[in-house]
């Protein structure tokens, strides 16, 4: 594998995510730190799902693969749930950031640091697509994430339970279609149109309206030109 | 004038002369130092040296409002301060770690503070010998910090001055020495001692210049970034396994003891120094705004510098909600540095003279710059380069010990800020020296073992699945 896998990888997989970090967060120290407290928080729900699966590993048949495989289901399930259980800070957008880049992180820093060293992809029969799919993939969490914080966010200030469960659901749909890897098709598409539907429901839930993205990307917003301009 | 100030020191007494601020000095470890301190403390609140603006009148509520969010604001800024040279130093010293197998190399090389070998036959053993090597080095640490502050309180200025500008000169010099010369091996970049014999002596000069005398900002913090940096890869490189992980727990232990308890020695420290109204040896300690330093060898500047700190504008720090008061004091921003703190890195660095002295020249060196702008971007933290050290040694031997995982570093990493940044909540709200090491270390060890040992096989199996959560 080489540099060229290592950086297209990279880019693919955090590339969304640091335009974010560097156009919305980077200027203001306090959106920073609400950032960093929303990836601790999604690395303590991991910590504790993961204890959970340790144990229940340590407890289980080592021997057998199906049972492995079950159990490796279920601290998938558990650490979803667990990580829409934890506290969401304000404001949304920031935390849900925080967990996809922790959880983007997680899922993809070791795969990118084996891309730099020395190998072929799938020697073994397995599919040569790892590389890159596991990028596109993390993209889709992280901005999954993000999304996910916001509705929630939302649905929580104004009591819409249906839209919490929506959301609690559609993070177990996701992963789940995780489980058909590699059948890249089959996980992969679907959870591209969640991310889609996701993201025109964060846009709504966020105030956004087709209205508000005419002014933005025909520059006549004045609102957002005021509230973006910085002396200097 | 009023002055929230917070100093994150790492040995860093900053005085307040009427004692509104608890300082502590302490060798190694660092403290936050909150210096609520205004020269004379009376009158209103005034922003650096200028009058009082006068507020129109309005809404009281607003007005508090306003408030609590500027000095949530300007609390922010501060951590983020903070936040981008902790990070630069860990990602040097993981980036070192990664790549120059050298300071992951066990060449069977100890400290002489460390003298119990951890490969032993039996676990019990080696958990003894760990514990006997953690004692020691405690030990050794606790009795430099008395022999510095004994050293203060008869005024063998010269000597401490001495002692600092030793070690920063080793380690600008010898241990960069080295660390190029690893470097260079890892690459395989051919050079010849005349080339690098001109670079090292140019790297170290300018290095000494920096922190002991006069030097750009930036350039400054770089070098105080690079030993740091530098140090914390000697550590990770020379304590066994066992061993560092324990003294880490222990020092945090200590710190907590030692700022928090009325008997230490640190509080000794601080509180002759505000006997004797003057500043308290600056030791090592990173700075983001330009420090006025006052030279502990000359007393007279120290006096001169005194009134003008305290009559200039002096950097507000505001942490979190706490809202402006007025208490008095010198603001002592040259003030503070501990000696014990530059002991404590002593004696951790053993034989090897850590860069107290130079970091405690590089803070007595008054800086080019004219007095501060009375802006608030002007008002820095400090944060003692010990702390630095231990942070960065703990990253780094997450990287360097968790079976290549990226995993167990990132989780550090996380905690460790967060740590700073409760640190630093913790400090607003009580608005008296806090250690800065416990949180963040407790967090840093508590990610690292629970990451390495129970989440790292449970993202492997979903790596080797393309599970994702």
């Amino acid at each position: 594998m080489t540099a060229a896998v290592f950086f297209g990888c990279t880019f693919i997989a955090f590339g969304p995510a640091i335009a974010l970090f560097l156009f919305t967060i980077a200027r203001e120290p306090l959106r920073v730190i609400f950032l960093i407290a929303g990836a601790f928080f999604w690395l303590v729900s991991l910590l504790l799902s993961s204890l959970v699966w340790f144990i229940s590993v340590q407890i289980s048949n080592k021997d057998s693969a199906v049972q492995q495989k079950g159990l490796l289901i279920f601290g998938v399930v558990l650490s979803v749930l667990l990580q829409e259980t934890f506290p969401m800070s304000h404001p949304p957008d920031l935390s849900g950031l925080g967990f996809g880049f922790m959880s983007g992180a997680f899922s993809v820093v070791n795969i990118l640091a084996d891309s730099v060293g020395p190998g072929t992809i799938g020697i073994h029969g397995d599919s040569q697509h790892y590389f890159l799919s596991s990028a596109f993939m993390t993209m889709a969490i992280i901005l999954l994430h993000m999304f996910w914080g916001v509705v929630f966010f939302d649905a929580c200030e104004k009591q819409q339970w249906w839209a919490v469960a929506a959301v609690v659901i559609s993070h177990l749909v996701v992963s789940c279609l995780t489980f058909q890897n590699p059948e890249y098709v089959a996980s992969l598409v679907p959870t591209y149109v969640i991310l889609f539907l996701m993201g025109i429901w964060a846009f709504y839930s966020a105030g956004g309206s087709l209205r508000n993205l005419k002014l933005c990307l025909t520059c006549k917003d004045k609102d957002f030109l005021l509230a973006n301009h910085r002396p200097r | 004038m009023a002055n929230d100030t917070q100093d994150v020191e790492n040995n860093t007494d900053q005085q307040d002369a009427n004692g509104g601020t608890e300082q502590h000095q302490e060798g190694g470890t660092t403290r936050f130092g909150s210096t609520v301190g205004s020269e004379g403390g009376s009158g209103p609140p005034e922003q650096n040296g200028l009058p009082p603006s006068a507020r129109p009148p309005r809404v009281a509520e607003a007005d508090e409002e306003d408030d609590e969010e500027l000095t949530l604001k300007y609390g922010a800024k501060h951590v983020i301060m903070l936040f981008v040279p902790v990070t630069l130093c860990m990602v040097v010293v993981v980036a070192t770690i990664k790549s120059v197998s050298f300071y992951t190399q066990n060449d069977g090389q100890r400290l002489i503070y460390t003298p119990f070998p951890e490969d032993t036959d039996t676990v019990g053993q080696r958990a003894l010998n760990s514990i006997l090597n953690a004692t020691i080095m405690i030990t050794v640490i606790i009795v430099m910090t008395l022999v510095l502050v004994l050293l203060y309180k008869y005024r063998c200025y010269r000597v401490i001055q001495g002692w600092l500008f030793i070690s920063s000169l080793l380690l600008l010099f010898f241990f960069s020495f080295i660390y190029l010369k690893e470097v260079f091996k890892t690459y395989n970049v051919a050079m010849d001692y005349m080339t690098l014999a001109v670079i090292v002596w140019n790297f170290g000069v300018v290095g000494m210049m920096c922190i002991h005398w006069k030097g750009p900002l930036r350039l400054q913090q770089a070098y105080l970034i690079m030993i740091s940096a530098l140090m914390a890869l000697v550590f990770i490189k020379y304590l066994p396994e066992w061993t560092a992980w324990l003294i880490l727990a222990v020092i945090s232990v200590y710190d907590l003891l030692a700022v928090l308890c009325p008997k230490g020695p640190l509080r000794i420290l601080v509180e002759t120094a505000q006997e004797r109204n003057e500043p308290i040896f600056p030791a090592l300690i990173y700075s983001s705004t330009m420090v006025w330093l006052v030279n502990m060898a000359d007393t007279d500047t120290a006096f001169k510098r005194s009134p003008t700190d305290a009559t200039s504008p002096q950097p507000e720090h505001q942490e979190g909600t706490a809202p402006p008061a007025s208490p008095p004091g010198p603001s002592g921003d040259n003030g503070g540095f501990t000696p014990s703190w530059v002991t404590q890195q002593e004696h951790q660095l053993g034989h090897m003279q850590s860069t107290e002295d130079s970091r405690r020249e590089i803070q007595q060196l008054p800086s080019d710059r004219p007095p501060v702008e009375d802006d608030d971007e002007e008002r820095g933290v400090k944060l003692g380069l010990g702390d630095f050290i231990f942070y960065s040694m703990l990253v780094g031997k997450a990287s360097a010990a968790a079976s290549g995982d990226w995993n167990t570093t990132l989780a550090c990493f996380v905690a460790i800020l967060i740590g700073l940044c409760l640190t630093l909540l913790l400090l607003a709200i009580f608005k008296k020296a806090l250690p800065a090491l416990p949180i963040s270390i407790f967090f840093g060890l508590v990610f690292y073992f629970a990451t390495d040992n129970l989440v790292r096989p449970f993202m492997d199996e979903l790596a080797l699945h393309q599970f994702y959560i």
